[in-house]
């Protein structure tokens, strides 16, 4: 009687769970299948949902109308690099402060994280005039440059909490059995660090790959990120629906997947550390 | 352990990111609060000259700073209510057992890893313009005049944009906290006859307080800054009916080319969001100590 009642109960759940979860993805799901309709169709009322002729006629006229892969590109170019830039940089800072901490090693990491709480309009004026005057502007280089400044507090600070969930006495036990310190470092902490430094690399290149407020500000048509790129659909172009849904899909599509295999550490990075 | 060599090493390894940062926290804004001391247009070039305070009174008397301010507190409170309770509610119905919750998970998490850009221009035009959208396809199928949600109601079509971006990572923060509540305490309860309604509050909400406030001021502080959803769906408009201050100071700078005034609405945006870092800094910190 009571495995009925607590069957029922989760049939009843699943229903009402797939049910909310459907409609929070509508949107997308609804994105994806403009984007292989007609623009006639794409407009159509009553809507089809399915039941239309499927076509990929948009895909290749984005591309062909908008040069949409020099703009895929510089997503590309702009996410992983600064995401590895800021890899270099953060690595070896954080490894010294999770295993030879001092005193201050707490007060460093709380200013640093202090310096993503700027907020960016803060400082827009003089970064676009230093970007203008120095040539930057709608460059990938100023974007990387950029983008590794904002996102290294995160970087820093998710590396720390991995690094330091590394046991001490691992070391200690290493050294006991005549571990050089290079022995050390390549048999014994590179592979406990590599999962660690993966969720960081993977958190950082979505965090990147969706930033708009520097990129739609500091670039243009030659250097403008998939971000920007959509935004100037806003006007006319807008009213295309499908070829909108297209560019749209392209442009989501990695990030979609590449997040869906990191949900656990997305909640890490995003909180700090807070909450695990 | 700690030689004064391996002293001296760690030293070095953090000296770059140091650096970086404090320039990058330096200069920036030592030339944003020297900048909203001058009257400066970049179409006069050369006319710089101390303006003192002008710029600030300019700004503080300027009936558009204050529906600017009043339009960020809106989407910030806005959508943190909508995204606290949303993510609550959901958090708690994910949690039960069923079939396909990985599937389900996956689907609900899924706005979040949207650019703001896809996500704003999806909304504007596939389900909120009203002769193609599906919202006015939906009104009148029901007989109802549809609603242009952009022209009436900008704020809220604002506010209803990014909460949908934002629900996903309440109820993710949310249930990662809920899961990792004891079994046996929840059990316990139930065999000490609590409802379910009396558990929610006396056992739940205790425990996902702590989320629940990290959620708050995260939210609080990426929700300051609205940016990308502002500029693709109203501009800011109708006139400066959804105008936050990053936008309004985004105008000033960039539209009007006014450096100077620009200038001094990113130094009070600077502070309001101080105030702001202060709490989310001491509990972060608080963490860390644990």
């Amino acid at each position: 009687m009571a495995r009925n009642v607590s069957t029922q109960r989760k049939i009843v759940v699943t229903v009402v769970a797939w049910t909310i979860g459907i409609l929070i993805f509508f949107p997308i799901l609804w994105t994806f299948l403009t984007s292989f309709k007609t623009e006639a169709e794409a407009i159509a009322s009553p809507p089809s949902l399915f039941f239309f002729d499927w076509t990929t006629e948009n895909y290749h006229e984005v591309q062909s109308r908008s040069n949409y892969f020099l703009h895929f590109m510089n997503s590309v170019v702009v996410s992983f690099g600064s995401t590895l830039i800021g890899l270099i940089i953060a690595i070896p800072s954080a490894w010294a402060m999770a295993f030879s901490p001092t005193k201050r090693t707490k007060d460093v990491l709380m200013w640093m994280l202090s310096t993503k709480m700027m907020p960016s309009v803060g400082v827009l004026v003089p970064m676009y005039l230093l970007f203008r005057n120095t040539g930057l502007l709608d460059t990938r280089t100023g974007l990387v440059i950029v983008l590794t400044l904002i996102n290294l507090p995160i970087i820093i600070w998710m590396l720390y909490t991995y690094f330091k969930e590394i046991p001490g006495e691992i070391l200690e036990a290493a050294r006991m059995d005549g571990a050089s310190l290079s022995k050390e470092i390549i048999y014994v902490l590179t592979p406990m660090a590599i999962p660690g430094i993966a969720s960081t690399l993977l958190l950082n290149i979505i965090l990147a790959w969706n930033e708009a407020f520097w990129t739609l500000n500091l670039s243009a048509a030659k250097a403008a990120p998939l971000t920007a790129f959509i935004a100037s659909y806003s006007s006319p172009e807008g009213l295309f629906y499908a070829k909108l849904s297209a560019a749209s899909t392209m442009a989501i599509a990695p990030i979609l997947i590449l997040g869906w295999f990191s949900q656990k550490q997305l909640v890490r990075g995003l909180t700090f550390g807070a909450v695990k | 352990m700690a030689t004064l060599h391996t002293r001296s090493a760690a030293r070095l390894m953090i000296a770059p990111s140091v650096l970086l940062l404090l320039a990058w926290m330096i200069v920036p804004l030592a030339m944003t609060i020297y900048f909203s001391f001058l009257r400066y247009n970049l179409l006069m070039p050369g006319m710089e000259e101390f303006a003192g305070f002008s710029n600030y009174s300019y700004f503080l008397t300027d009936p558009a700073f204050f529906q600017a301010l009043f339009n960020t507190l809106a989407i910030v409170l806005g959508v943190l209510f909508i995204t606290v309770i949303g993510g609550i509610a959901l958090a708690l119905l994910l949690d039960q057992p069923m079939f396909g919750q990985g599937i389900v998970r996956i689907l609900v998490i899924a706005p979040f890893l949207i650019m703001p850009t896809v996500a704003a221009l999806v909304w504007k035009n596939m389900f909120m313009n009203p002769v193609n959208g599906l919202f006015a396809w939906i009104a009148k199928l029901f007989g109802l005049q549809p609603f242009d949600f952009l022209a009436n109601a900008p704020l809220m079509s604002v506010i209803l944009i990014v909460a949908w971006q934002w629900l996903p990572f309440a109820t993710l923060i949310l249930l990662t906290a809920l899961q990792s509540l004891d079994e046996e305490q929840k059990e316990a309860a139930q065999m000490d006859g609590a409802g379910a309604l009396s558990r929610f509050i006396y056992l739940v909400l205790p425990h996902l307080s702590r989320a629940i406030t990290v959620v708050i001021l995260i939210q609080t502080i990426f929700l300051l800054s609205v940016f990308a959803e502002i500029l693709v769906t109203t501009n800011g408009g109708p006139g400066t009916q959804s105008t936050n201050l990053t936008f309004l100071v985004y105008a000033q700078a960039l539209l009007q080319f006014d450096v100077g005034g620009a200038s001094a609405g990113g130094i009070i945006a600077v502070i309001l969001a101080n105030i702001v870092a202060f709490f989310l800094m001491r509990m972060i910190g608080k963490t860390l100590e644990a």
